[in-house]
C-alpha cells in the first residue's frame, strides 16, 4: 500500500486496525452468552391486561388471521399487540437475527414445522404451567401440541391451523360427469377423475396441479396421502426417512403416471411455490390437494374432503403456525394474557370460525359458524385425524430449496428414475445430523 | 498486486467506490512526487510531513466506513468460519476446520461453482460484445443518438431485484403474456436447465448492456480523434481502424469492464435467487446462492456458510489478479 507516505501513518494505520480487529472481537464474543429460555414464564392463569404494549411477528400466508386476531385482541383489552407480518421467505432470517442480538419479539409465530428445532435452540419460554392449567386442554390440536413439546415441557399453541384438503371443482365435475357431491375415496379415484377432467379438452383446463419444485408444498400435500394408507414418512423421532416404503412408492407412481398422461398443468414442473394454488383459484383445475385457509376466498363452489390414501383413508397435514413467547420478552404476564384468549371460545369461534377458519379446538369444532357450511366441519373432523411431522431438521430435508426430498419427488415422477432407495438415504443423512 | 486488487474491487455488488483506492492505482506519479521530495530541504520535508498528515485527516472518515463496513465484517465474517456458528443459537466457540471441510463436501457445492463459471463465461462474453457493438453503434453521432443511447440506458435505471420480478411475470407459464403461446409450443422459459440459464441471461443482458455500452462509450470517446484521421489518411479500412486503433487503444476499457463483469457475475444470486430458486433440479444453484441457503434456508449454519464465503472471497481475489495481470502484460508489449 502507497498512500501511507512515511512510517508513522503507517504504524498508526496498524494501531487503529489492531484496535478494530480487538473491537471486532469483543464484538464477537457478546453473542456467546447462552441463550436462558428454559426458565418458565410462570404467571397467573389469566395473565396480565395492563396496557402494556406487546410486540408479536408472524410471516405473511398468515397476515389475514393474525390480523383478524390481533384486532379483535386490541378492540377489547388494555393490553395493545403490534403486529408484524413479515415476507415468508425472509422469516427464518429474521428471526435469526433477532434471536442471536436478543432482540425477538414479545410473542412470535414458527411454522409449526421448525417449532422443534427452534425451541432446542432455547427461543420459547416454557409455557407447561399455562397450558396445564387449560381446562380444555385436552380438545387442543394434538399435532401442534406434541410439535411444541420437547422434554416434557409445552412451549407453543396453535396460533393458525393450515390443513391440506383436497378440492374439487364442483362445475368441472358436472361437466365431465363426475358425481360433484362425491369425493375421490382413493388415490386412483384421484388420478381417474383428473383423467376424465382431462379429457374434457378444454383450452386451459387440467385434470390437477401441484409444486413439483416446491419442497413445502409436497410435504403439505403428499405426506397425508402415506398417513391415510397407514405409514409414516418418517421414524417417530425424526431423525430417519421412510419415504421408500410401499405405500409411498405407489403414492409416486400414481403421479408418475398422471404426469405423463398430461393430465397435471404443466407449470407444476417448475412450481417453486408462489403461484401452486394459482390453476385452482382461477377456476383452471379440477381437482387438487389445497390449503383449507383459502375456502373463505375461493368464489366458486367446491367440494372439501380429508386426503385419500392408497386404498382409501383421510388424512391432512396440520400445518399452520404455532405461536410461544420469546426468550426475550419482558412481558410475559401481559403475552400470556393474549395466549389465553387466542385459545378461549370468544377468538376461536367469535375470529377464526366466523372467518370460516380452522378452530384449534376440538371441542369447538361444532359451532354457529360451521353449522351453516358442513365443509368447515368436515375440515374441523378431519384436523383431528391429520399428522404434524416432527424433526429438528425438517426445513432442510424438505422445505429448503433444492433439499433431497425436492430431488426425490422429481426422479420418482418427472424422471421415473429408479433411485427411491438411494434418495431416501440422502434425506436420512440430512434429517440425522446433529 | 495490492492496489491494482484494490482497483478491481470497485464493482456495483459491494458499492464501494472509494476515492483513495480509486488514487491506489496511480501509484506510479505517487512514487515520482515522493522521489522529487527527497532532494528537497529539511523544511520543505516537514511540511509534506505536515501535509501528509492533513491528507491523513481527510482520509479518516472514509477509513472508518471502511473499517466499520468493510474491515468489521470481513473479520467477522473470518471468525464465523472457523466457528461453530448456527443461525439461531449464536456463536458457540472454534471449530477449524470443520466448517470448511462441510463446505467442500456440500452435495450442491461443486455444481454451483461449475455452474457459476458457466453462467460467468456466458454473460460476460455476451455483455462485453454486446456493450462494445453498442458503444459502437451510439458513438456516432446522428439524429436518434440521443433516443437511442436513452432507450438503451434507461433498464439500468430498475434495481436488478426489480427487474427480476419483471422477468418472472414475464416468463410465468400462468400469469405471463406469453403463457398460452408458450405452452401451445411447448416451451418454458425456465422450464429446462438450458432454458433457465439462457432466460436469466438474457434479463441480465437487457438489464446491463446499456450499463456496459456506456462505459465502453467513455473509453471510444477517449481516444483521439487525430488518431483517425491519420488512419483515414492512409488509408485502412474500417475493419483495419478497429482492428489495429480502436481495439489496442481501448484495452483499458476492456481490462475494466470485463474485471467487472466477472466479478459481478461471480457473485450472482438476485437473478436466480428470484427467477429460478436454482431450479430446475438445481441446475442454477449458484455459489452466492448456496451461501445465502446454507445460512438461512434450512441449514441455518453461518460457520459453514462463513467457510463458503470465505473461499468464494478467495476464489475471487486470485481470479482478478489473474485477470489484471494478464491485461498489464498485454500493455507491456
Amino acid at each position: 500500500m502507497r498512500i501511507f507516505r512515511n512510517r508513522r501513518a503507517r504504524s498508526l494505520v496498524g494501531l487503529v486496525a489492531a484496535g478494530a480487529l480487538a473491537l471486532g472481537l469483543a464484538a464477537c464474543s457478546g453473542n456467546t452468552a447462552a441463550p436462558s429460555a428454559s426458565a418458565p414464564a410462570s404467571v397467573s392463569a389469566s395473565g396480565t391486561d395492563d396496557g402494556a404494549s406487546l410486540t408479536l411477528w408472524t410471516r405473511a400466508p398468515l397476515e389475514k388471521q393474525a390480523k383478524l386476531l390481533v384486532a379483535a385482541y386490541n378492540a377489547g383489552h388494555k393490553n395493545q399487540v403490534q403486529l408484524t407480518v413479515v415476507p415468508n421467505d425472509d422469516y427464518v432470517a429474521k428471526v435469526g437475527a433477532a434471536a442471536g442480538s436478543n432482540s425477538l419479539p414479545d410473542l412470535f409465530a414458527a411454522d409449526i414445522v421448525y417449532v422443534p428445532n427452534w425451541i432446542k435452540q432455547g427461543l420459547f419460554k416454557d409455557l407447561t404451567a399455562n397450558i396445564d392449567a387449560m381446562p380444555f386442554k385436552d380438545s387442543i390440536n394434538k399435532g401442534h401440541l406434541a410439535a411444541g413439546t420437547s422434554e416434557g415441557k409445552e412451549y407453543v399453541l396453535p396460533f393458525v391451523l393450515d390443513l391440506s384438503m383436497l378440492f374439487w371443482n364442483k362445475d368441472l365435475f358436472k361437466e365431465a360427469g363426475l358425481d360433484p357431491e362425491k369425493a375421490p375415496a382413493t388415490m386412483a379415484e384421484y388420478a381417474a377423475a383428473a383423467k376424465k377432467i382431462q379429457d374434457l379438452k378444454k383450452p386451459g383446463v387440467y385434470g390437477t396441479a401441484t409444486g413439483l419444485n416446491c419442497g413445502g408444498c409436497l410435504v403439505f400435500t403428499w405426506f397425508p396421502s402415506i398417513w391415510a394408507s397407514g405409514d409414516e414418512p418418517m421414524t417417530p423421532d425424526g431423525s430417519a426417512s421412510l419415504l421408500n416404503g410401499a405405500n409411498a412408492k405407489k403414492i409416486y407412481d400414481i403421479w408418475a403416471d398422471l404426469w405423463a398422461s398430461g393430465a397435471v398443468l404443466p407449470s407444476s414442473k417448475d412450481e417453486a411455490g408462489p403461484t401452486w394454488t394459482a390453476g385452482f383459484t382461477e377456476g383452471k383445475v379440477g381437482l387438487m390437494f389445497y390449503p383449507a385457509t383459502l375456502l373463505s376466498s375461493t368464489k366458486f363452489d367446491v367440494g372439501v374432503a380429508g386426503i385419500p390414501g392408497v386404498d382409501g383413508g383421510a388424512s391432512t397435514f396440520v400445518g399452520g403456525d404455532g405461536i410461544g413467547i420469546s426468550k426475550d420478552s419482558q412481558k410475559s404476564p401481559q403475552a400470556v394474557n393474549f395466549l389465553n384468549w387466542m385459545m378461549s371460545e370468544e377468538a376461536q369461534v367469535g375470529v377464526l370460525a366466523k372467518d370460516n377458519d380452522a378452530v384449534s379446538r376440538g371441542d369447538l369444532a361444532n359451532n354457529e359458524f360451521s353449522a351453516k357450511d358442513p365443509r368447515v366441519v368436515t375440515i374441523n373432523e378431519v384436523a383431528a385425524k391429520g399428522g404434524t411431522p416432527v424433526a429438528l431438521n425438517f426445513q432442510q430435508a424438505y422445505n429448503a430449496v433444492g433439499s433431497p426430498w425436492v430431488t426425490m419427488v422429481r426422479n420418482q415422477v418427472l424422471n421415473k428414475a429408479n433411485t427411491v432407495d438411494k434418495d431416501n438415504e440422502q434425506i436420512t443423512a440430512v434429517l440425522a445430523q446433529q | 498486486m495490492i492496489a491494482r486488487l484494490q482497483g478491481a474491487r470497485q464493482r456495483p455488488a459491494t458499492g464501494t467506490l472509494l476515492p483513495h483506492q480509486k488514487g491506489s492505482s496511480m501509484s506510479a506519479p505517487t512514487a515520482a512526487i515522493r522521489a522529487g521530495a527527497t532532494r528537497r530541504t529539511a523544511g520543505a520535508s516537514r511540511a509534506s510531513r505536515r501535509k501528509s498528515w492533513r491528507g491523513f485527516g481527510y482520509a479518516l472518515p472514509n477509513a472508518l466506513f471502511v473499517i466499520g463496513l468493510f474491515v468489521l465484517p470481513l473479520l467477522l465474517v473470518l471468525q464465523m468460519s472457523a466457528s461453530r456458528w448456527p443461525l439461531l443459537s449464536g456463536n458457540q466457540g472454534w471449530n477449524f476446520p470443520a466448517n470448511f471441510t462441510k463446505a467442500v463436501t456440500h452435495r450442491l457445492f461443486a455444481d454451483s461453482v461449475v455452474f457459476t463459471l458457466k453462467y460467468t463465461l456466458l454473460a460476460t462474453v455476451l455483455l462485453i460484445l454486446i456493450g462494445l457493438g453498442l458503444g459502437l453503434l451510439v458513438q456516432e453521432s446522428s439524429r436518434w443518438k440521443g433516443f437511442l443511447r436513452t432507450s438503451i440506458l434507461l433498464p439500468s435505471a430498475l434495481g436488478l431485484a426489480s427487474a427480476s420480478l419483471l422477468f418472472y411475470v414475464l416468463y410465468s407459464p400462468i400469469a405471463g403474456p406469453f403463457a398460452e403461446t408458450m405452452q401451445s409450443l411447448g416451451i418454458s422459459f425456465l422450464g429446462t436447465p438450458t432454458m433457465a440459464l439462457l432466460s436469466t441471461t438474457f434479463l441480465i443482458v437487457w438489464r446491463y448492456a446499456g450499463f456496459y455500452m456506456l462505459l465502453m462509450l467513455v473509453g471510444l470517446q477517449g481516444i483521439p480523434s487525430d488518431v483517425f484521421e491519420a488512419a483515414r489518411t492512409d488509408g485502412a479500412s474500417v475493419w483495419q481502424t478497429f482492428r489495429h486503433i480502436t481495439l489496442p487503444l481501448l484495452k483499458p476499457t476492456l481490462a475494466l469492464t470485463t474485471v467487472m463483469c466477472v466479478t459481478g457475475s461471480l457473485l450472482a444470486f438476485e437473478q436466480f435467487y428470484i427467477l429460478t430458486k436454482g431450479g430446475p433440479d438445481n441446475s442454477t444453484i449458484t455459489v452466492v446462492q448456496l451461501i445465502y441457503s446454507v445460512a438461512f434456508q434450512g441449514q441455518n449454519d453461518l460457520g459453514v456458510a462463513g467457510a463458503l464465503s470465505v473461499i468464494a472471497l478467495i476464489a475471487l481475489v486470485v481470479i482478478n489478479a489473474v485477470q489484471l495481470r494478464a491485461f498489464a502484460k498485454d500493455k507491456d508489449e
